[in-house]
């Protein structure tokens, strides 16, 4: 009876705290919206503010509504690794060659 | 008793077999929405970046409007008010609680629609003002205005536009059918029958979602033959796997939106 009760109360807190990572994703999107408004910032200032941001919502996705937190370790640091890795390897790729067309002039 | 032997020899002489315990402590179908999902993401990680080198070298326009960002602001909340309702789909699934799973997945694809419907008007609105690509539909009267020059001068920013928020709308209407099957098993397949042939006539022929609704077609159809194949009763863990791939549709958008709009608003 005991343990039901508690497992009960841990459910309830665990429901919680999903509406309170949507309350944060709706702050935060605010937010952007708001950057997005008042142009404070030059552009390319404004897409490193944009993506902090971004990083930060689709952290809180991947933890809390994907449940990536809750699993084994292996398999969250096997996940987050590699695609953080094809990342950086793409941004590698694409990248210089995106400055490159920039220095021979080509508009 | 072969299995009973070939148990007892895995765990025996610790050789790693049959009965080992999976790496990730996960169910197989978990894991594997995992590994499509991280192939999807960089699908779309590929298209993001194309997008970005493109903008680097070509003078970018900014033409989207208060309304266009009120309209993409309406449909970011949409698609997080979705993952929530997800979320409780798949509380109620574990207590197994059937009639408020379908519930709550109902809620789930009714925010899907309605970001698909507000995503479609948005596209339909800057079309009709010359936002276009060649492979469009012509309209009767050519546009003329700030979105049609842009079409003209600058082809770069309705490709990488629509290719970007098409590849999203397409998975978010596939996730919107997963969810029904998941839900509604065999019953869903005549809704979508019905959504598709409602929508083709409906839609005027000069709108490109005329054509794009075919996408229903081909989704009942691969439904269709899944269900044939598997007619099973989907339990817990299927509504899980559903919101995993729900809930990654909303992530993708989480940069789309910033990504696409935001860094391109006009604010008069």
């Amino acid at each position: 009876m005991h343990d039901a009760a508690t497992h009960a109360a841990a459910h309830d807190d665990s429901k919680g705290q999903y509406f309170w990572v949507w309350g944060a994703l709706l702050v935060l999107t605010a937010i952007e919206v708001v950057l997005g408004y008042k142009q404070i910032f030059s552009p390319v200032r404004m897409l490193e503010v944009l993506l902090v941001l971004s990083i930060i919502k689709s952290a809180l996705i991947i933890g809390y509504f994907m449940h990536l937190k809750f699993e084994r370790a292996i398999m969250r640091w096997m996940l987050v690794i590699s695609v953080t890795a094809c990342f950086i390897i793409m941004y590698f790729f694409f990248f210089p060659d995106a400055g490159r067309i920039v220095t021979l002039g080509v508009k | 008793m072969a299995d009973a032997t070939l148990q007892h020899d895995a765990v025996g002489h610790g050789v790693p077999g049959a009965y080992e315990a999976p790496l990730f402590g996960a169910y197989s179908k978990k894991v594997g929405m995992w590994l499509f999902l991280a192939s999807d993401s960089l699908t779309f990680g590929a298209l993001l970046i194309a997008f970005c080198y493109v903008r680097i070298y070509t003078a970018w326009p900014t033409p989207f409007h208060v309304q266009s960002i009120v309209n993409s602001t309406i449909m970011t909340a949409c698609l997080l008010s979705s993952s929530l309702t997800m979320v409780m789909a798949v509380f109620a699934a574990q207590r197994s609680d059937r009639t408020w799973t379908r519930y709550w997945l109902l809620a789930t694809m009714a925010f899907g629609t309605a970001f698909i419907v507000l995503h479609g008007m948005e596209w339909s609105k800057l079309i009709d003002e010359g936002l276009t690509l060649p492979i469009f539909p012509k309209p009767e009267h050519a546009a003329v205005g700030e979105l049609a020059d842009i079409s003209k001068n600058t082809p770069q920013f309705p490709a990488t536009f629509f290719g970007l928020t098409a590849m999203h709308m397409l998975h978010v209407t596939i996730g919107v059918i997963y969810l029904g099957v998941i839900a509604f098993r065999k019953w869903f397949l005549p809704v979508l029958g019905l959504l598709w042939i409602v929508g083709y006539v409906l839609i005027p022929s000069d709108n490109v979602f005329h054509y794009g609704i075919h996408v229903l077609l081909i989704g009942l159809i691969v439904a269709s033959v899944i269900l044939f194949l598997k007619p099973k009763d989907y339990d817990a863990q299927d509504v899980e796997v559903s919101g995993l791939y729900w809930h990654f549709v909303d992530l993708v958008w989480m940069f789309i939106f910033p990504l696409v709009y935001l860094l391109s608003t006009k604010i008069t």
